[in-house]
C-alpha cells in the first residue's frame, strides 16, 4: 500500500490544486515548442518535483510515466569506481548528482555528454529534444556547476536541463543567468486544508475541520510533513475529534527533551548529557542543521525577548561552522555550551 | 539474411526520411530561428549597430578605413558588447566569403590549456593567407579585406597563466599576417606581457538610454506588448547587463505565450497579429520581476517595518514572522540581502554611524551564504541584528 503522499500525488498540470498561475505559465512553455532550461527552487514539500513531472507529460505524454531505474558505474580519473543511480524512461532521464558527493563532476560530464549526443530514437516523439531532471541542484560542487554550463550550451539541441534546488544562492551565476528561473512557493495554510480535505474524502475519514487547521499550522507549510501527519493521525487513532494530539516525529520529540533539559540546568555535567542526546540523533542520520535548527527554535520560545536576538546570532555562527567544519558534534556542542552560558549569565544578572 | 536486414533498415530510413522531411521542411527555418536565443539573433551587425560605445567604435571604424588593425585587448562588465564588438568589425572586415578562413574564435567553453596555444593556435597563426578566389570587385568595394587573419580569444582571463605566457612570443612572431583580440572582464588578469602588446579598449557600463532604446527596439521588432515601465524595470533588473535583460524579456515573452506560432507569417501581417494577441500577452513589470527573482516592494517593505525598534518590547516575534513567511515563499536569501542593503544603504534616515556597522554585517552574511549556511537562520539572524543596531546598541 502506497503512502497518501504517493498515492494522491497530482500527475498533471490540471490536477495540481493551488499556484494556479504557475501551472497555466508551465503549460504554455510546454506547448510553445520552445522549451528552455528551467531551474525549480522553493522550500521542500512545495510541490516542486510534482509540478515537474507533470510538465513533463504535458511535454511527452503518457510515455514519461513508465519509468526504470538503472545502476551504472562511473570511473574516475584516479580510477575508483562510482556506482550511481538513474531513473529514466524513454523520454527523461533523473539524477541526484549530489549522491556521489565531490565526484558528481565526473557523472554530470560523462552523462550528460552522452546523452546529448545521442537523438531522439523515438520518431513519433513530441519533442526532438530529452529532459534531465537534476535533484538537488544546489549540492551540486563548483567543478560540476561549471562543467554544466559548457553543457547547456553547446548540447541544447538534444538536451534540455531542468534543476530542482531549495534555494538558488549556491547556484552559480552563469547558470542562473542561461535557465528560466521558477519560483515555487510553499502552499498556504489554507491551501493545506483544502488537501488535506480531500485526500480525506478520498480515503473515506471522517475528519475535523479544526484537526486539519492544526496540522497546516504544525506542519509549517510543507504539504508533504502535513500528509504524513495527517495519515499518521488516521493509522493511530480509532476515532479522530477536534482534540486529538498530534504526534510530532519521535526525533523532533528528543530535541524538544533535550532544549528542557538545557534550560533546567546549565552545568558541565548535563552538557555531558546532553552530548549523549546529540550523538543520539546523529547517528539516527538527523541532519545537523536540522537538529541545530529545531533545538533553536524550542530554546528561543522558552527565554525572554532580550536574550533572543543572540541566541540566533550564535546559532547561525555555529551553523556556519558546521558547514565548513568536518565533525559535526563540536560545532553542536559549542551552541549548547554558549547557550547556557549566556542564559545563565542573562539570569544572574551579570556577565561572565 | 545480412542484406534483407539492411534493406530494411534502409527502407525505414527512407521512409522516416521523406514522411519527416514533408513534415518539417516548411518551418524547418522558421523554427530554427525563432528558436535562437534573443542574444544571437540581435546581436549588432556592423559597427554602427553597437550600443552607446561611441569611443571605441570610433577608433575602430578609423582602422576600418585603414585597414590596419593593431593586436586588441577588450575589457569591461559582462553584457556590455565586447564580443559583439570584435564579431562585427570581423564581419564588416572580411564579409562571408572569408570570415571562415581568416577567424579563429575560441572561448571558455573549448579547451584552451596550454597545449592548445601551442598547438592550435601557433598553427592558425602560422598558416599563410589564403588568397581568394572567385571574389568580384563588388566584394571588394564592400568589404576591405586586408591581409591578416584575427585570432580571437574570448574570456580570455579564464586562461592559465603559463597559456597566457605561451602566446608573448606567437603574438610577435606571425604579426605580419595574425592579429589577436583578446577580450576578458578583468584586464588585471591579464598578464603584464601580453597586456602591453595590445592597444587596449575599455567598454563602460551601458547607460540605461542606449540600453533602453536597444530593449524596446526588440521589442518592437518581436512585436510584443509591454506594460508602462517594463523597460525601466528591465534595466534595472539586468544592473547594465544588456545581454541579462535581453535575456529576461525573452524569457517572459515566453511565459506569457507572446511569442509568434510558427504557422503565423511574420512581418506581412504584424499588425494583425498582434491585434489577435493583445488580451492575453501584455508582459507585466510583474513578470519581470518574477523572472529575475526579484522581492516584491511590499515584501521588503514589512521586513524594514519590522526591524524597526519598538517602543514596547523586542522586535523578534514581527521579524521572526516576516522571515518565516520569506523562505516558505521560497524566496533566495541572496536576492534578499542584495536588495535589503541598497534599501538600507540609500536610506538616509539612518545615521552614518550605524550604516558603518550594518555594512559589516552584511559582507559577513553574504560569506556565509556563499558558504553554504541555512537560509532562514542567516536571514533571521541579519535582520535581528540590523535590528539591535537600529535601536542603537
Amino acid at each position: 500500500m502506497a503512502l497518501l503522499v504517493d498515492k494522491l500525488r497530482p500527475r498533471t498540470l490540471d490536477a495540481l490544486s493551488y499556484h494556479p498561475e504557475l501551472s497555466d505559465r508551465l503549460r504554455s512553455l510546454a506547448r510553445s515548442g520552445d522549451f528552455p532550461h528551467l531551474l525549480v527552487y522553493g522550500p521542500s514539500g512545495a510541490g516542486k518535483k510534482t509540478r515537474v513531472i507533470a510538465t513533463l507529460k504535458e511535454l511527452y505524454g503518457p510515455g514519461v510515466e513508465k519509468i526504470k531505474i538503472d545502476a551504472r558505474v562511473f570511473q574516475t580519473t584516479s580510477n575508483r569506481k562510482l556506482e550511481f543511480n538513474i531513473v529514466s524512461s524513454v523520454y527523461h532521464l533523473e539524477i541526484t548528482p549530489a549522491d556521489v558527493g565531490t565526484y558528481d563532476r565526473v557523472v554530470v560530464q560523462e552523462l550528460l555528454k552522452e546523452v546529448a549526443q545521442t537523438q531522439q530514437v523515438d520518431l513519433g516523439a513530441k519533442q526532438r529534444f530529452k529532459v534531465v531532471v537534476i535533484n538537488e541542484a544546489d549540492h551540486l560542487t563548483r567543478d560540476a556547476q561549471a562543467a554544466l554550463r559548457r553543457t547547456m550550451e553547446k548540447y541544447s539541441p538534444n538536451l534540455r536541463l531542468i534543476l530542482l534546488a531549495n534555494s538558488t544562492s549556491n547556484i552559480i551565476a552563469p547558470i542562473r543567468s542561461r535557465t528560466l528561473l521558477v519560483r515555487v512557493a510553499a502552499p498556504t495554510e489554507n491551501d493545506i486544508c483544502s488537501a488535506l480535505h480531500l485526500a480525506g474524502k478520498k480515503e473515506g475519514w471522517t475528519e475535523s475541520e479544526v484537526l486539519n487547521k492544526r496540522i497546516a499550522k504544525e506542519s509549517g507549510r510543507n504539504l508533504r510533513r502535513a500528509l504524513l501527519m495527517f495519515e499518521s493521525i488516521y493509522a493511530q487513532n480509532e476515532k479522530v475529534t477536534d482534540k486529538t494530539l498530534i504526534p510530532p516525529p519521535d526525533w523532533e520529540a528528543l530535541v524538544t527533551l533535550t532544549a528542557d533539559e538545557i534550560l533546567a540546568e546549565r552545568s558541565p555535567a548535563r552538557l555531558l548529557h546532553v552530548r549523549a542526546r546529540l550523538y543520539d540523533l546523529l547517528t539516527h542520520c538527523i541532519p545537523p542543521t536540522t537538529i541545530l535548527k529545531t533545538l533553536t527554535f524550542k530554546l528561543v520560545a522558552r527565554v525572554d525577548d532580550a536574550l533572543k536576538p543572540d541566541v540566533i546570532k550564535w546559532s547561525a555562527f555555529y551553523e556556519h561552522r558546521i558547514k565548513l567544519g568536518s565533525k559535526v558534534i563540536f560545532h553542536l556542542e559549542a551552541f549548547v555550551a554558549k547557550f547556557m552560558r549566556i542564559y545563565e549569565s542573562y539570569l544572574m544578572g551579570m556577565d561572565f | 539474411m545480412a542484406a534483407s536486414f539492411f534493406n530494411n533498415k534502409a527502407r525505414a530510413a527512407a521512409a522516416a526520411a521523406s514522411s519527416s522531411s514533408k513534415l518539417k521542411a516548411g518551418d524547418n527555418k522558421e523554427d530554427s530561428n525563432r528558436l535562437q536565443p534573443w542574444v544571437e539573433k540581435y546581436r549588432p551587425k556592423t559597427l554602427d549597430d553597437v550600443a552607446a560605445q561611441d569611443h571605441t567604435t570610433k577608433v575602430l571604424q578609423r582602422t576600418l578605413q585603414a585597414s590596419n588593425l593593431p593586436h586588441m585587448l577588450f575589457y569591461g562588465p559582462p553584457g556590455t558588447g565586447k564580443t559583439s564588438t570584435i564579431l562585427a568589425l570581423a564581419k564588416s572586415l572580411f564579409g562571408p566569403a572569408l570570415y571562415r578562413s581568416r577567424i579563429l574564435e575560441l572561448n571558455a567553453s573549448d579547451e584552451r590549456g596550454i597545449g592548445i596555444v601551442r598547438d592550435k593556435v601557433k598553427n592558425f597563426a602560422r598558416a599563410q593567407l589564403s588568397q581568394p578566389t572567385g571574389l568580384d570587385a563588388a566584394y571588394r568595394a564592400q568589404y576591405p579585406c586586408p591581409p591578416f587573419k584575427i585570432i580571437i580569444l574570448d574570456e580570455a582571463d579564464s586562461m592559465t597563466q603559463d597559456a597566457q605566457s605561451a602566446l608573448r612570443r606567437t603574438m610577435e612572431t606571425y604579426s605580419r599576417i595574425t592579429r589577436f583580440c583578446l577580450v576578458c572582464n578583468y584586464v588585471t588578469r591579464i598578464i603584464e606581457p601580453l597586456a602591453s602588446r595590445c592597444s587596449k579598449f575599455r567598454f563602460k557600463m551601458l547607460d540605461n538610454s542606449a540600453a533602453g532604446d536597444r530593449i524596446s527596439n526588440i521589442a518592437e521588432q518581436e512585436g510584443l506588448q509591454l506594460e508602462d515601465g517594463v523597460v525601466d524595470t528591465l534595466i534595472r533588473c539586468g544592473d547594465g547587463d544588456l545581454r541579462r535583460a535581453i535575456t529576461y524579456l525573452q524569457s517572459a515573452a515566453r511565459l506569457v505565450g507572446a511569442t509568434k506560432l510558427p504557422a503565423v507569417k511574420d512581418a506581412d501581417d504584424d499588425a494583425e497579429m498582434t491585434d489577435a494577441g493583445s488580451n492575453s500577452s501584455v508582459i507585466t513589470v510583474r513578470s519581470i520581476e518574477e523572472i529575475a527573482g526579484v522581492l516584491p516592494d511590499g515584501i521588503l517593505d514589512s521586513l524594514v517595518e519590522a526591524m524597526q525598534p519598538k517602543s514596547g518590547g523586542s522586535v523578534y516575534e514581527a521579524v521572526s514572522g516576516v522571515i518565516t513567511d520569506l523562505v516558505a515563499d521560497g524566496w533566495s536569501a541572496t536576492q534578499l540581502v542584495g536588495q535589503l542593503y541598497r534599501r538600507v544603504v540609500f536610506n538616509e534616515a539612518i545615521p552614518d554611524i550605524q550604516k558603518n556597522k550594518i555594512v559589516m554585517l552584511f559582507s559577513e552574511m553574504d560569506k556565509r551564504l556563499v558558504d553554504g549556511s541555512d537560509e532562514h537562520l542567516s536571514m533571521l539572524d541579519l535582520a535581528l541584528r540590523i535590528a539591535g543596531v537600529l535601536r542603537g546598541n
